[in-house]
């Protein structure tokens, strides 16, 4: 379970010989441990030799700062009281014994698979809207047609600006705008980049939860600071009879909560179940590998055209998920703004 | 399920990526490219009013020069037709003139020839005189050759003139 992504590439790589037909192939684990965080990033396996990139564990336990790659814990070795635990509760995090025995958790702020790829990816994503920002820094947009990357994003950002930010937010857009096209631009880049199926891509990033609820987290902080009267007024003293009062105050205090928490949910559920339909479909590879040749090619034909066909549906879910997220963030941020004439106009 | 549970390591890393990409991006990314494509925008949209109006403006000097044409051509009918009317005037004046000088030479000519006439006559008249005097002269020296025919002469001549007075008488 520490490194998950070995039996994939265990199987892989072994598929043909004769130990793997003996060996069990743990779907579970593949999946879980492909869509799970890791201290170390796994590329693949060469016969025995696991191939992988060490990252850097940087962790606080009772002993003070520990920091180290994370070569030294591989096998479950212990390097200075540290290991990747094993148990049920804290399966495949980085643990300590105490002084009674139990394991506990250190604080751990380790560089793992999901952080680094979080950095090469927000490094990809500055590195392509400053270039198309120095494009228009140093061309007359008024003269010259954008070329390269500016060709490319402009469209883009045209539409999220335009129709989906200026419709959805109102007057007074231009302030949301940076927040909202970074978040559009983040989740796109981290999306496209969980398809890829080799490094420096593959990280499930946006199927991740803690991705999803910072990102939650932050529309829901845009959406209720900066807010106008009314939209308080509205939840706390909403134009009904008294008697309603109360249930349409829990209820519209409750939905302040459910908006960003279905935000959250909705894009880790999407490309959460993206990455498993995928990897599902692979696995079925070498399951059925077993099972003799006419049944494993066969079923390896279906699952490659059944890949194909997941991996073309996720490149649209990645760029839908982006959109439905900035576009759903940009009317709670509207919709908290909305002034009451507005209403009436409606 | 540590699925659905968020990891403090992570949570701490992607608050302080997603801050940085944030702050970048919020300040040297999208509002150039924003504020680009808005001037871009503006501009794209005044060009096309522009040529809007240039078309308008173009469409009424057409028609303004061809109003223009129509009335030049106007004018150059006027004009020919003018000056075909001043060549007749002038051609009807001169053959007038001419008329008018030909009848002139010929008044003069019949007043001469009829003066010439005239004086012809009144040679011929004298000369008729002359000669009808040169005949009586010859005539009367025939009759009055002898004494008798000249004292009958002066008879006849004396009744003649005492004739006249018996009557008054």
């Amino acid at each position: 379970m520490s490194l998950p992504m070995s039996v994939v590439s265990c199987v892989a790589s072994d598929s043909g010989s004769e130990s793997a037909a003996e060996e069990d192939i743990d779907v579970q684990g593949v999946i879980f441990g492909h869509i799970g965080d890791a201290y170390e990033w796994h590329i693949t396996d060469i016969g025995d030799r696991s191939i992988s990139i060490p990252l850097p564990v940087i962790v606080k336990s009772s002993t003070g700062w520990h920091c180290f790659l994370s070569s030294r814990l591989e096998d479950g070795a212990v390097y200075e009281g540290l290991f990747i635990s094993e148990s049920e509760k804290n399966s495949g995090k980085i643990v300590e014994i105490d002084s009674s025995g139990n394991e506990v958790r250190p604080l751990d702020i380790s560089i793992t698979k999901n952080v680094f790829a979080l950095m090469i990816n927000s490094t990809i994503l500055v590195a392509l809207i400053l270039c198309c920002s120095r494009w228009y820094r140093r061309h007359d947009a008024l003269k010259e047609a954008p070329k390269g990357v500016a060709a490319l994003l402009e469209p883009v950002i045209a539409m999220i600006n335009d129709d989906v930010i200026k419709d959805s937010v109102g007057p007074g857009y231009q302030k949301f705008a940076p927040y909202l096209l970074t978040v559009f631009f983040f989740i796109l880049i981290n999306n496209l980049m969980g398809i890829v199926p080799f490094f420096p891509g593959g990280a499930n990033i946006t199927g991740n939860i803690t991705i999803t609820f910072v990102l939650a987290f932050i529309t829901f902080l845009l959406t209720n600071l900066t807010t106008n009267r009314y939209y308080w007024k509205d939840i706390f003293c909403p134009e009904v009879p008294f008697w309603l009062k109360p249930i349409l105050i829990v209820i519209e205090v409750f939905g302040m909560f459910t908006k960003p928490f279905a935000l959250m949910l909705r894009l880790f559920a999407n490309i959460m179940a993206g990455h498993c339909l995928i990897l599902c479909v692979v696995v079925m590879i070498f399951i059925t590998a077993k099972l003799g040749v006419l049944i494993g090619g066969s079923m390896t034909v279906v699952s490659v055209v059944f890949g194909i066909f997941m991996d073309c549906l996720e490149l649209l879910v990645a760029f839908i998920q982006a959109y439905v997220f900035t576009m759903l963030s940009a009317v709670f941020i509207g919709l908290s703004r909305e002034r009451p004439q507005e209403e009436k106009g409606r | 399920m540590s699925l659905l549970l968020p990891d403090t390591g992570l949570l701490f890393w992607m608050v302080i990526i997603f801050a940085i990409v944030f702050f970048i991006l919020a300040k040297f990314g999208f509002p150039v490219i924003t504020k680009m494509l808005d001037k871009r925008r503006d501009y794209i949209d005044s060009s096309l009013r522009l040529a809007r109006e240039a078309d308008e403006k173009m469409g009424r000097m057409m028609e303004e020069q061809s109003r223009m044409i129509a009335q030049a051509r106007e004018e150059q009918n006027r004009i020919l037709k003018e000056a075909a009317q001043a060549r007749d005037n002038i051609v009807r004046k001169a053959q007038e003139q001419a008329q008018d000088e030909a009848r002139k030479i010929l008044e003069e000519a019949r007043v001469k020839i009829e003066a010439e006439k005239e004086s012809a006559l009144r040679e011929i008249r004298s000369q008729t005189a002359m000669l009808s005097v040169k005949v009586a002269e010859k005539v009367l020296r025939q009759q009055l050759s002898t004494d008798k025919a000249q004292i009958d002469l002066v008879y006849r001549m004396l009744d003649e003139v005492t004739a006249p007075s018996k009557d008054k008488n």
